[in-house]
């Protein structure tokens, strides 16, 4: 019955959140914690776009909030969630927030973040496809799929050749197969990214092995 | 995995229990352990049994739109003076609260949505003082009540933008009431009876929030999910069985609600969000 579209009892029982929406709160939050994890760092300053009804009803469901409270390495859950601008204040990032309610978008909830520090750039795009599930759409403007329910590594390594292969291979070594990849960088030779879906959730010692591998600067598993 | 709620029923026959079928169902699906599973179940009761005391302090929420009613409920019951009892309205205060607390961006357990959150906590608060639950026996009831919930999930909806309030606290309602029946000692078609009756009277319940916030009708229409829950809940106890089986009784959930016109699908387009008030309040919130 692999078609059903709930497969846990805690799709139903769950999740703990910090209300008032599993789609806009919940979902912001786990939107704005993804972005933290692909760029690997607190940004200095944070653009946030949002588009239909993110854009019309943010404020009152948080959703501003809750993107920033990920962004800051919060979960769904954190009971810090509300104050997450100021806390984001007090750790000097700066926030901007654009709302973009007459743009039409490819899901009614659509945010797209960009982050910087330094001369670094990083534009992604989540969507809240509702019970707190989300996706991420672009990252850095190419298509990517990465869904919360799929198991899903990010790398972030240096742009030199070789990476691919060596982080494919440990996977291999660790019989655990590719099931979509994409590859993308901010710069030729700077920060490149590697978006891997596997088709098993236990990698525990695959990731310790993967972090071993010169010039890799992060290894996030999302699941 | 059952497909339906009748193959709940029967597959539960191969079990001791409801909560044993979820049990070995979640551990293939996903690889956990046991004890992984009751654990984070563990967590989960605990949050809501949370959120019911946090709700009843009567905080009024980020909008001011919310937030007291429990508190005036809490003060009405204790006065003694309640016409539909201590337990059904205890239940009715206890899923507002849950409700005020989400408006209020406090931490609750989506079950199976924030919007309709307040439905089950309310019903198993109630429960644990009529029953006399154990600790144990409360995990469980959310491992029923879990297991009813999936089987509507996949085949009707439990997303009001989706299928209006009826996916969502008639969802929410239908799922208390089964666990409360088995909870009560009652058997497995007893509570897809009681799914039936409470799915049945909520058909074509709308989703209009006022300026789209979890906040006006929501909180309220808790208060009816959980009473409903209770009531059917006796009722189908008492021996009382639908005609229309419960299967075909959430299919029509479903075709229901993809027939409910956008307006009526958490669009605040329609319903009580487009009233005179409706309006003026989404013009004073969001301009």
């Amino acid at each position: 019955m692999d078609n059903l579209r709930y497969k846990s009892v805690f799709d139903i029982i769950g999740p703990v959140m910090i209300g008032p929406s599993s789609s806009h709160t919940a979902g912001a939050a786990r939107i704005g914690k993804i972005v933290r994890s692909i760029f690997g760092e607190l940004p200095e300053k944070l653009e946030i776009h949002l588009y239909e009804s993110f854009a019309k009803t943010y404020r009152g469901h948080g959703t501003d909030v809750a993107l920033v409270a990920g962004v800051l390495g919060m979960d769904t859950d954190d009971e810090r969630l509300p104050m997450a601008p100021q806390l984001a204040f007090e750790q000097g990032m700066e926030i901007s927030y654009v709302p973009h309610p007459e743009e039409k978008a490819e899901h009614p909830n659509t945010a797209r973040l960009i982050a910087k520090k330094g001369d670094r750039t990083m534009t992604v795009t989540g969507i809240s496809i509702g019970g707190g599930m989300i996706q991420v759409t672009e990252l850095n403007g190419f298509d990517i799929a990465i869904s919360a329910g799929v198991p899903t590594f990010v790398v972030i390594h240096e742009d030199v050749p070789g990476m691919i292969a060596r982080v494919s291979s440990v996977l291999s070594e660790h019989q655990i197969n590719i099931a979509q990849m994409n590859v993308t960088r901010e710069a030729k030779g700077e920060k490149a990214i590697m978006i891997l879906e596997v088709d098993t959730p236990n990698v525990k010692e695959v990731i310790e092995e993967m972090k071993l591998i010169p010039r890799l600067h992060a290894v996030n598993f999302f699941n | 995995m059952f497909k339906n709620i009748e193959e709940l029923i029967e597959d539960s026959k191969n079990y001791s229990s409801v909560t044993e079928l979820m049990i070995a169902i979640e551990m293939e699906q996903t690889g956990r352990n046991r004890e992984q599973i009751w654990e984070m179940m563990e967590h989960n009761l605990e949050t809501m049994l949370d959120s019911v005391k946090k709700g009843l302090v009567g905080k009024k929420s980020l909008t001011g739109l919310t937030g007291g009613d429990a508190k005036l409920m809490d003060d009405y019951i204790q006065s003694g003076k309640a016409l539909s009892g201590d337990i059904i309205l205890g239940a009715a205060r206890d899923a507002v609260a849950v409700n005020e607390v989400n408006a209020q961006m406090g931490l609750i357990c989506a079950t199976p949505t924030a919007g309709s959150a307040g439905c089950l906590p309310g019903v198993l608060t109630s429960a644990i003082k009529t029953l006399g639950l154990t600790h144990e026996q409360q995990v469980e009831f959310l491992f029923v009540a879990g297991a009813f919930g999936l089987a509507i999930a996949n085949n009707a909806t439990i997303s009001g933008a989706e299928g209006g309030c009826q996916a969502e606290v008639g969802s929410a309602s239908a799922m208390a009431s089964a666990a409360l029946v088995l909870a009560a000692g009652g058997s497995a078609e007893q509570a897809g009876y009681a799914i039936a009756i409470v799915l049945q009277n909520m058909l074509g319940l709308i989703c209009d929030p006022v300026a789209g916030l979890v906040e006006i009708p929501c909180v309220h229409r808790n208060a009816m999910g959980a009473s409903q829950a209770m009531i059917s809940a006796d009722m189908a106890l008492a021996g009382v069985k639908t005609v229309i089986p419960v299967d075909e009784v959430v299919n029509t959930m479903y075709n229901v609600g993809r027939s409910l016109p956008a307006a009526f699908r958490e669009t605040a387009e329609g319903g009580l969000a487009q009233t005179t008030t409706g309006r003026k309040i989404m013009e004073e919130l969001f301009g």
